[in-house]
Parts: C-alpha cells; structure tokens; sequence
C-alpha cells in the first residue's frame, strides 16, 4: 500500500496550504457510484459566501493521480435552497492553476452566472466520472476466481475550503466487500458505505479511504474507437465503427477450459463478458456487424420505434486481458439527422459510442460529407481535437472533405449531440449519374467510331491494295454466284413447264415459257461477261479463275442440254408422241443433265466456300 | 434489283442474328457470374477453404507492397524456421490478376477492399470462360453450337466446384486461359495468321502464370500437331499455329519464376520439342516436295530417310540416357501420378493424402458434369461428320482430358471444358436435324407461297434443284419462321441451306420423333439446368471455414474456426509459433496472422513428417519436437463433440504414414488393431497415449460422462488423463478447434529425481545426445 504512503505525504504537503478565499462549503453530499467499470461521483456542494468580496469561481479540486482518469466532469447549479425543483443549467469549467497551491493538485474552476455576494449561498451540483479507476487486485485470476477490484479516494471531501458539515456514500455492487477502510461513523446498508457525517474540516482535508470488493460487471474498454459517418444526400447517413476492445479487469491466467465455462458459466468466467448491447438510433437499417476475417453471426437484432437494439457477442467470451476488434456499421434515415438553417446544412448525431458499459480510450469521429461541402464547421458540447482531411470514395474526382474530431477517454456520458455545418450546392447531386451516363456514352460512341472507322495504318501498302482488290474478286464472284443461281432457277421454271406440258399437253404456253426464258438466260450470260473479264484480268483470282470458268462452262452446257430436251419434249408433244416415247428419247439427255446439275451444285458450293 | 434487296435483307439478317447473340452471350456471362453467388448469398462474402486464403493473403501483399517486393518476397511466417520464397515458387497470374483489377478500381476512386475483388475473381473468370468457350466452339463448329457450349459451361457443376465467389483459386483463372489458349491456337490454324499466333503464345503466358496445369496445353497442342502431320494435314497454317507457340511460348514460360529453366529441362515439356523438331523436317519434306520431280523426290526421301534414322536414333539415344539418370525420370511427382495412376500412393504419401488427387467415383462424374457425360459421345459423332482440323483438336481433347480425369478428381475441372463443347457441338447438331425435318415437312402452305418462291425468293440463300415442289416451299417457309427463331438455327439453316439437298433428304426424319426428340433434349436440359442450379446452391456454395446445420430450431451455424484463429490473432504474442497439421497451414497465417510450422504448400516433406511424428509420439517426445521447433501453440481440430468428420483424428494416419516415411520409430501397425484404425477401448497402448489423441480428447469425457465420439460412433478407449506437458488455453464454443500451449520446461532437479531420466539429464549436451534417436528435428 506503497500508494496510500504516497497520499499521506500529499496530504501533509496540502495541510500546509494557506485557505484560499473566503467560500465555505457549508454542506457537501458525495455518492460514489462503483456499480460499474466507471466511477461516478455526485456531490452536492452547498457554497456560502464569508467574505466581503463577491465570488464568482468556485474552484473544485483533485489529485493528480486520480485527474487524469477524470474523462467527464459537469457542474450545473440550483437556484433557492433545499431540493426544490429549480432550474439547473450547466455551468463552464474549466482548467485553472491558482497561485500558491500544491503541486500534487489540480484545479477546475467553475464559473458562476453571477457572483456571489456576502452571505448568499447557492447549490452546486457537480458529477465527476472517472475511468481506470478501480484497480484489479490481485492483478492475475485463473477462470474460477472472481474478480476484485479496489477503490481508493478520500473519505473527506478535498476542497481548498472550509467545509462545515459533509457525509458520503459508496454504492457497491451486490457481491462481496472484501475489505474496507473504517473511519469513524462508518457502516454498511446493504451493498453501500455510509461515512459521516463529519463536521468542520479545514481546507485540503484528506483522508484516504480503500474499498475492496468484488465487481464482475464488464471491464469492456475500446482502446480505439473510430466511428466513420458518411453523408450521401441521397437518403442514408451510414455509419461505421470499428472497436480494439479489450477487457481491462484483472488478467486471466492459467488454463482456459472450455467445458468449465460452459458448464457453470457464472462461476467459471464470471469476471468474463459475453455481449454488448448497441442502442442504435431508431429506424437504423443494413447493420452488420464483422470484423477482419468476415462476418460474425452472433449477434441479435430488434427495435420499436424509439430504438433499434443491437446484441453483439464478440467471437469468443472475454476473459480478463483477452482483447478482440470487430466493427459494426448501419445506415440510418437522412431525414432524421441532417436539417438546414440559414442557407446552411447541419449534421446532428450522437457523439460517443452507442454501447453503455463501454469506455473509450481514444475516440476518433469522422465524419465525411459529401463532394462538394464548403465551409465546414464544428460545434461540439465540450473539447475535442479537430482537423481536416479528404476520403476519395466512388466516384470522386476532388474528395470527400472529412472533419475528424478526437477525444481521449470517453464515457457513456459524452453521448450528446454534436453539429457539423456546411454547404452544399444540391446541384452537385447530379455530378456523379451524369458522370456515369457521359462516360457510357463516350464508350459506345468510341465503340462505333472504332467500328466505322479504318484502321489501316498505310493505305498505299501492297498488303492493303491486295486486300482491296481481293474484297473486289470476292465481290465479282459473288455475282457470278448469283447468276448461275438465277440460271438455274430458270432451268428449273423450264422444267417446271415441261411438266405442265405433261399434266395439260398446253405445247404453246411451253413454247412462250421456253421464250421467256431464253430471253432471260441471254441477258444473264451478258452479265456474266464483264465479271469474267474483270476475273481473267486480276491476276490474283488466278487460282479461283479456272474454276469458275469450269462452271460458266458447265452451266452453258447444261442449258444447252436442258434446251434440247425441251425442244425434244416439246416436239414429241407436238407430234403427239406417247408418253412413253418421250421418256425413251430423253432418258440420255436427262442423265447427263442431272450429272451436270450435281457438277454445277458441287462447283457452286466450292465458289461458296471461298 | 432483287438481288441488292435480298442482300439487304440477308445484311439485315446477318446484323440482327449477330446483335442477338451478342445479347444471349452477355446473358450467358451473367448466368455464369450469378449461379456462383449462391455462397455470397446463402453464407457472407468470405474466402473459402484453404488454398485461398494463401492466394488471399498473397494478393494483399501484393497491393500493399506492390510487384517488386512480391517478386522478393521471403515469407518468414510459414515453414519455421525454414521459410518460404513466395515470389519464386508461386504461379503469380491469379494474384496479378486481382491486384491489378484492384489496382485499376482503386484508381478509379472505387474503394473496394483486396477481399471483396478476391471474392468475385472467379466468378468473372468464368464468365470469360463461357465467352471463350464460345468463341473456341464457334471456330470449331459455328455460331450455334458455340452459344449452346457457352451455355453449358456456365453452369457446369464441376467448373461452379472451383470457382463459386470466394473460392479464389488458380483454377479459377486458369480454366478460362486454358480454353482461351486452345480458342487461339484453333483460330490461328483456321486463318494461318501469325497475328493470332502470338497473341496465342501470350495466352499461353498467362496460363503458365496461372496455374500448373499449362503443362496439359503443351503436350496437348503437340499431340494435334503431330496428329494432324500422321493423318496428311499438314499445312502452312498448321505450321504457323505451332512453331511460334512452342518459340515465344517457352521464352515467355522461362520469364515465370516458379517455372524458369523448368520450361526446357523437365520432361513434361520434351513432347512440344520433339514435335517442333518433326514439324520442321515435314515442312521442309513438303518443301523439296514442291521443288523436285517425283523421281527426284523419291532418291532424296531414301537418301535423307537412311542418314536422318541414324542421326535421329543417336540423338533419341542421348536423350534417354539423360532422362533415365535423373531418378524420376525428369517428371514431377503429380506428372507422374497422372501417368501411372498408382504411382502416389505407392511412393508419395504427401500426394496420395490429399483427397483431391484420388481417382473419382462414377457418381462424381454424374455429379459433376452430369448429362454431358451422355450428350459427348454424339458430340464426338459429330465432330467427324466432317472432321476438320479444329474438330479432331476437340476430339483429341476430350480423350486426353477423359484419361486425366480418370486418374485425379481434380482434374475433372480439365474434362468439364471439353464435354461443354462436345455436348454444346451434339445438342446443337441434334437441333439443327430435327427442327429441319420438322421444317420439310411441315404441311399446309399456301399457294402463294408456292408462287412467290419461284419469283421473289432469292437465289443466293435458296437453291432450286428438281425436287418435289414441297422442297421449293420448304425453303421459302424457311426464310419466315427463322427470322423469329433463335439465331442459332438460323446460322446453320442460313449455311446449310446451300448444300445439296439431296443429302438434306436423307437427314430427315419423321415428324412426330423430331417433335418427341426435341421435347426430350429440351426435357435433359432442363434436368441439367435444375441440377447445375442446385449443385450450385447446396453442394458447392459452403465456405468450409463456416459450416451450418438445419436442425429443428432453425439454422444453426459453426463458426468455430474463425472463432480459434481471431482468439490466436488477438490474443498471442505477434511472433508465435503454432503447429497444426499442415491442412491448417494457410488459414492460420492468413486468418491469425501467426508464424506457422507446415502448411498446404507441401514442398517439404521431412517438415511436414516432423510434425506428423510429433502429433503420432507420446506427449513428452511431442513436447520435444514442438519446443526444438520453437513452437508455444499447438491447433487441433476435433469433431467429436458435433460430428465434424473431417477433423484431425480421421486425418491420423496420414500423419502417421507421412511420419513414418521419414522416422522409421513410427511404425503404422502400432496405431492399428488387426488392420483397423479404431480409438475405442480395442485401440492399441500406443494410439492411446500418443499426442493427437490426448489432445484430441482432453476432458471430453465430462462433457457426457461416457465420452461418445458422435464421428467415430464410440465410446472413446482412454477416457480419463491429465496433460503434462501440454494446457489448454482456448476451445472453441463447440469444441471444433482445440488450442494447447506447451508448458515452459520443468526445473531440471525435479526430472532429475526420476529414476529412469536420470543418465541422460544429468547434463546438457547428454541430454541432447539421448535424446536425438526421439527427436527428428536436431
């Protein structure tokens, strides 16, 4: 207890200190609060005047080792006496270093609305909030220990003034009290220590008192915390937060058996933790909670209309010591959170973390407004670091600006409201689909530009005019293909005829059919004639030439054949030969016509392929 | 005038056709990308299974490190205290890929993180493999088979085995560059373009980069080849197809570090040279060929085919004689498993253990490529009907591919390709018949029709020929219908058409089982649809680091790795060692971020024996082993408690076959009972003590008070023992994941006192001396 020592040392150094002013504290009332992880101290303070000069501070003090666990401290002050109901409001506070004082102390000056004359008296109501303020003790536990902690403080109020009558409570959670300092007029009720009251104690009056006890509430502490909200004026405000829990109470050591854990949970792990809850703001959406290797499926979701409640079980209990980081995100409704005032946009949104229980050891809030934002500003309830960086996100061009604000030490009570001002031109809300809609459409209208256009790097190069002048051949011999094709439906209308001849015995509609087709063949065969010259004169259709030269030919010889049958036909009609006769006449010519029909097929199939 | 209208209207038609299938091929990629995304749907957005999570962390170190670090890259977490040369024996496409896509979205202000692009790599790969596919299909057999293959690949279930989102693996990429490279070497043999032929050779880059398996394209495209020259095809195309493959392809494969000078001096790669030996001589056969007379010709043949025997059988010669003094041959130890299927097993334990190297069942094969297996042999009918060169190249692939598969499950990945493209080839052939048939003889025309065919009907598209007045309208009915008809038919009526039609006639075939056929092609299809879609959903979609069971209050979810590996990120010291066996390897670097002794990459096979001897002794020989390895965790998986029954005690005797290849004291009839492998109260002494099993089973005796393994279906042997050496400092909620910690060692006085240690332990360098026959690492 080389720490209380310590104390006794300060004390002796404070007794020396002359007083201060002329304030006397006529009545102080302290409760502790030890039920959780973080210590809150609620004193009333009764202020009187002495002196002739009116006040208008009244200075709060505290040690040093205890002042920097301080993560919040609010006074506020009560009209009238006695408890009625009188208007509170918060008073400013603030760090000050009066001449003359110890060193080992540290001062808060609280400034009055208006200063306090001769003989008046007002209520001060002052809540302290400490964190990392209960000490594990001893510092290592196995599973099956229960965790103990101690608290030390003292047992009269610290003031650089008089103090004339005072008492305190301890409020201790429901479990064992291992040990506590015993000062006159002490007892316990229940799970609280009463000390006092005491009358008449000098200024710096210290006496230092330890509880022991056991506290097996969660020691969740974040050691970082950093929430990310970003702005999209599209509807969502979506915030994300990534937590480095770790839990702070006594340390686990030995073995962890997972079969004692599950079978007596709250004996074997009672110190352990298995979830946190988040409250959410209401009508949160999309929430997911996961941390670097995917998803976490334990956790549980529900809400009503004036909440949204969010379980999260980290992967595995925390035992003392053990440590995890995870993040949560959800988006919420625009509406809820972003007004407008005075030509101005302002984001409202909670501070802090939305897990109670949770202590965050450094907190860093960013939040990211949209592409576009000017004159940012930031009012917070009380002081936090802020600066400014840019997020480039989807689609941006020039950033997101983002202002980050970082405070160390947060506790539950830091989750007020804060604003973020600034501007934003609704027309830049369009930037981004017309990017969108733009850069498609200069990749279509690329597409077909690189489509139209000719590529070829030199259009005097052999290889180019070779294949200018092979897309010609190709062409020609297309309408060579063509031609025959139509010969040949023309020798199939003639055969045609001449069945009709068969089934009528009609001799002169044949006749006019056989004309019609004679004239059309002629002028096909006058089509064909330039193509084949142009062939027979390009050198590159040299090897394409012989064979559609083979199948002009054939073609010729075909119709040829075809017209001799025709004219036999039509002629043994005229004779009025039988039916018979005719065939016998025929047959010859018209084996060799179907020979030279499949040569003209095959050939016009090769001159395809090509 | 008719013809400029009809080739207007033929033009329109051709444009109409192409922009549909452009429209079909588009809906074929999203098909393909989103039957994969049952995982990311049903389970999270998460890399699954082991051999990712390596490619994952590699891709991270990539990004943040960028390619020349990664080059260098020793990685000091895994195989302690050897280590690993990742930049030199890693195939880097994969992970290049995904840095880059990541890379060119990050400089695009698309902030996506490394995870969520390596999640959806595979995906996108296999919607540019059904692309490709139809692309390849396309040049082999036309448009309408090409789109019918695309289809079938996008949802082959053996293909959504290795590529679902989050199964970030080589195959992945590979399968698409695989088809790719095969579609360009196609393509360059049916142009002759020496343009596509280097763009081949750098697809064929990118396979080496991506994956193992580049060596099936070099010995395949030289078996065509060779193929091609034996049956009288060769051709100029065929030499400009290859000879500038194997040239700029080895090169470029000689670039990639984990292949180097393997690219000349391994035996996988001898076939292509030979090959591009012989190309040669045949080419300059045709050569002399073209300028001497037949007489000429001849003499010289008889001249050159004396002496080039002889230089030939010298240098065949030289080159076994080579081959046969390395002791495997030249071959790698899977190369030669594909080769002699018993080989593994016989010789390679590390090969033979790993499930995916065994040969497959037959139901693997109706599960994994289903009807395909039934439609391949007609495709293979249709590939010769006629045989080209691109269609003997399928031919050959799907043979070679069928082997291979037969011999490796995992090579089923190799197989589903080329049943695609032969079942896309024969379900499209098989509609083109009969939807013809059905045509021809559709009845009912009307006159006018009739009419107009002789006048107005074209004459390029529709030929007349001496038929019966029915074809005539059969061609003009042709024209109608097709334009409303799927693209496909309508390529192959637009080029068949031309063809005799006579050889139509004979093709036709009755009405009323053209119309039962199609009914029943369109029945298999369906069935495959539905069962590819539930391959996809049930069997293929699970992570494996997340299990689920359905019980009767609702779904129930094991996350019990994650669970282990986040307590061993967050709660170790940073420069731990953990041991696990070495399936366990990569997730553990990746998800915990701790150093580990042996991991997938089995490239050392003393290590991994190390281990598995350590994991098969008795807890003290154990503890030895781990602490010479510096070892201060070590990670078991036990499903006992739920019924995981891949967990470490069925991976046993493996461990002890590994083991004991290396430290012959492991002996594997120790560990059984008349031949069989039981951890009941029949076990033998010396299972029951050995590390797994304590390790394993470590209180679980309380847990029912009987010890009932729900895997094993027993009561376990040895219920009740405490741990010396060894405590257990994390179990996870269902006990999936057992972490223990070796204990410090105890004061040197107390072992002293015992009797028996007493000799070796009374100094340290005795100590260690007696204790070198136990311990295989010192």
């Amino acid at each position: 207890m080389g720490f209380r020592f310590d104390l006794f040392i300060v004390l002796i150094a404070i007794l020396s200190v002359p007083v201060l002013s002329d304030l006397i504290l006529s009545k102080v009332e302290r409760r502790i609060d030890l039920t959780s992880q973080v210590v809150r101290i609620t004193s009333t303070l009764k202020v009187e005047n002495s002196g002739n000069d009116p006040v208008s501070e009244v200075l709060l003090a505290f040690p040093e080792h205890q002042e920097k666990n301080l993560a919040y401290l609010t006074a506020s002050f009560r009209e009238g006496k006695g408890k009625g109901k009188g208007s509170t409001s918060s008073l400013p506070v603030e760090v000050v270093r009066p001449q003359g004082m110890p060193p080992a102390l540290v001062f808060y000056s609280v400034s009055l609305p208006k200063g306090l004359g001769k003989g008046e008296s007002l209520t001060l109501d002052v809540l302290v909030v400490f964190t990392h303020s209960l000490k594990p003790f001893p510092k290592e536990i196995t599973q099956a220990d229960f965790q103990l902690v101690v608290f030390q403080d003292s047992g009269h109020y610290l003031s650089p003034y008089e103090v004339k009558f005072q008492s305190l409570s301890v409020k201790l959670p429901d479990a064992r009290i291992e040990s506590y300092t015993r000062l006159e007029n002490t007892k316990t009720v229940g799970s609280e220590i009463k000390y006092g009251p005491y009358e008449n104690h000098p200024p710096f009056s210290y006496s230092p008192i330890v509880v022991h006890f056991e506290q097996n509430q969660p020691f969740a502490v974040a050691e970082q915390l950093v929430r990310e909200i970003e702005i999209s004026h599209w509807g969502n405000v979506q915030v994300t937060e990534h937590y480095k829990l770790i839990h702070a109470g006594a340390q686990s050591k030995g073995e962890f058996s997972r079969l004692d854990y599950q079978a007596r949970p709250h004996v074997r792990g009672a110190s352990a933790f298995r979830h946190l809850v988040a409250k959410l703001p209401p009508r949160a959406h999309s929430v997911y909670f996961r941390d670097d290797i995917g998803n976490i499926s334990t956790s549980h979701l529900w809400g009503d209309l004036k909440k949204t409640e969010l379980e999260i079980e980290p992967r595995y209990p925390m035992f003392g010591g053990w440590r995890t980081s995870f993040f949560i995100g959800y988006g919420l409704p625009l509406q809820d959170f972003l007004f407008e005032s005075g030509g101005k946009r302002f984001l409202n949104i909670t501070f802090g973390c939305p897990m109670n229980e949770v202590v965050i050891d450094n907190l860093i809030v960013k939040v990211v407004l949209p592409e576009g934002s000017r004159d940012i500003s930031v009012s917070a309830p009380f002081a936090v670091k802020q600066w400014q960086e840019t997020k480039l996100s989807h689609l941006d061009i020039v950033g997101r600006p983002v202002a980050v604000l970082e405070k160390t030490n947060v506790v539950p009570e830091h989750n007020q409201h804060f604003q973020v001002y600034y501007k934003f031109n609704n027309i830049s809300l369009l930037r981004e689909p017309l990017m969108l809609i733009s850069g498609f459409f200069f990749l279509f209208v690329t597409c077909i530009v690189f489509m139209h256009v000719d590529m070829s790097i030199s259009k005097s190069s052999a290889s180019y005019v070779m294949k200018l002048l092979w897309e010609e051949i190709q062409a020609a011999i297309q309408q060579v293909h063509d031609i025959i094709s139509r010969c040949l439906s023309i020798h199939d209308k003639l055969e045609a005829s001449l069945r009709d001849l068969s089934r009528t015995g009609d001799v002169q509609a044949c006749k006019a059919a056989r004309k019609a087709s004679d004239g059309q063949l002629k002028e096909l065969s006058k089509e064909l004639r330039p193509l084949l010259a142009f062939l027979q004169s390009s050198p590159q259709a040299a090897q394409i030439l012989p064979k559609v030269e083979e199948l002009v030919a054939k073609e010729r010889e075909l119709q040829e054949k075809l017209m001799l049958k025709h004219t036999t036909v039509a002629d043994s009609y005229e004779k009025k030969s039988g039916g018979k006769e005719i065939e016998n006449r025929i047959a010859s010519q018209q084996q060799k016509i179907v020979a030279l029909r499949q040569e003209v097929d095959d050939l016009l199939d090769y001159i395809d392929e090509i | 005038m008719a013809a400029s209208e009809d080739s207007n209207e033929s033009k329109i038609r051709t444009v109409f056709g192409s922009v549909l299938s452009l429209f079909i091929l588009i809906l074929i990629g999203v098909l393909a990308f989103s039957i994969r995304l049952f995982s990311v749907i049903k389970y999270e957005s998460v890399i699954h299974e082991f051999d990712p999570y390596f490619n994952y962390r590699v891709t991270q170190f990539l990004t943040k490190n960028g390619i020349y670090d990664f080059w260098n890259w020793f990685d000091d977490r895994t195989w302690y205290p050897l280590g690993r040369v990742i930049g030199g024996t890693v195939y880097p496409g994969l992970t290049l890929t995904a840095g880059s896509i990541w890379w060119l979205l990050n400089s695009l202000n698309i902030p996506l993180s490394v995870e969520t692009v390596c999640v959806f790599t595979a995906p996108i790969f296999s919607a540019n493999a059904a692309w490709a596919t139809y692309l390849l299909t396309k040049e082999v057999k036309g448009t309408g088979a090409g789109l019918t293959a695309a289809a079938l690949l996008a949802m082959v279930p053996s293909y959504i085995s290795r590529s679902v989102a989050g199964s970030y693996d080589n195959e992945a990429v590979a399968i698409f560059a695989l088809i790719f490279t095969f579609y360009l070497y196609i393509k360059t043999l049916n142009t002759g373009s020496l343009f596509y032929a280097t763009l081949n050779a750098i697809t064929y880059f990118y396979m080496v980069c991506s994956w193992g398996g580049y060596t099936f394209i070099i010995n395949l495209i030289p078996m065509h080849v060779l193929l091609c020259i034996v049956t009288g095809r060769y051709s100029s195309r065929l030499y400009i197809a290859y000879a500038p493959l194997v040239v700029l392809g080895t090169l470029l494969a000689a670039l990639v570090p984990v292949v180097g000078f393997n690219a000349v001096m391994t035996s996988e790669h001898f076939a292509s040279f030979l090959v591009f030996i012989i190309i040669h001589v045949v080419a300059l056969v045709y050569y002399i060929k073209g300028i001497l007379s037949p007489k000429m010709f001849k003499v010289a043949v008889t001249l050159v085919v004396s002496v080039g025997l002889v230089v030939c059988c010298a240098v065949v010669a030289v080159l076994i004689a080579l081959v046969a003094s390395s002791p495997t041959k030249g071959w790698s130890g899977r190369s030669l498993s594909l080769l002699d299927p018993t080989y593994a097993s016989k010789y390679i334990p590390i090969i033979a253990s790993v499930s995916e190297h065994q040969p497959p069942t037959w139901p693997s094969y109706f599960m994994d490529i289903n009807v395909l297996a039934f439609l391949v042999p007609a495709g293979i009918v249709a590939c010769f009907l006629p045989l080209s060169d691109a269609s003997s190249f399928v031919v050959l692939y799907i043979v070679t591919s069928v082997y291979f598969s037969g011999v490796m499950v995992r090579l089923m990945l190799v197989l589903a390709p080329a049943a695609c493209i032969l079942s896309g080839i024969a379900l499209s052939e098989a509609f083109d018949v009969l939807t013809r048939s059905i045509k021809f003889q559709l009845p009912g025309l009307s006159e006018n029709s009739q009419i107009d065919a002789g006048d107005t009907t074209s004459s390029s598209v529709v030929t007349q020929n001496d038929a019966a007045k029915t074809n005539k309208n059969e061609d003009t009915l042709k024209e109608r219908p097709s334009r409303k008809t799927r693209k496909k038919e309508k390529e192959h009526v637009e080029k068949t058409s031309i063809k005799s039609q006579i050889k139509k006639r004979l093709l036709v075939l009755p009405l009323e089982a053209s119309i039962a056929a199609i009914f029943l092609l369109v029945l298999l299809g369906a069935f495959y649809v539905v069962h590819c879609v539930w391959a996809a959903a049930e069997a293929y979609s699970a992570p494996s680091i997340v299990l689920t069971s359905h019980s009767h209050d609702g779904l129930h979810v094991f996350d019990d790795f994650r669970e282990a590996y986040a307590w061993l990120r967050h709660n170790t010291e940073v420069d731990d060692k953990v041991a696990s066996w070495w399936d366990y390897g990569y997730q553990t670097t990746a998800m915990a971020n701790r150093t580990v002794i042996v991991d997938n990459n089995t490239w050392n096979n003393t290590h991994i024996a190390t281990v598995g001897t350590a994991m098969s002794s008795p807890e003290k020989a154990a503890w030895e082993i781990f602490n010479s390895l510096d070892v201060k965790y070590v990670l078991v998986v036990f499903g006992g408690l739920v019924g995981y029954p891949s967990d470490d005690i069925n991976k046993f005797l493996w461990m002890v076959r590994i083991g004991g290849g290396v430290f012959p004291h492991i002996r594997e009839p120790d560990y059984l009972r008349d031949g069989q492998y039981r951890i009941d109260s029949q076990a033998t002494p010396t299972m029951l003590n050995c590390l797994m099993y304590k390790l394993s089973y470590f209180r679980f005796v309380e847990t029912d008070g009987k010890g009932f393994d729900r895997v094993r279906r027993t009561e376990i042997g040895k219920k009740y023992f405490k741990l010396t050496h060894f405590e257990e400092v994390f179990t996870t909620h269902h006990w999936m994941v057992r972490i223990y910690k070796l204990k410090p060692p105890k004061n040197r006085i107390r072992v002293k006192t015992k009797k028996s240690k007493s000799k070796a332990s009374s100094t340290t360098s005795s100590k260690r001396s007696g204790k070198r026959k136990k311990n295989p690492w010192q």
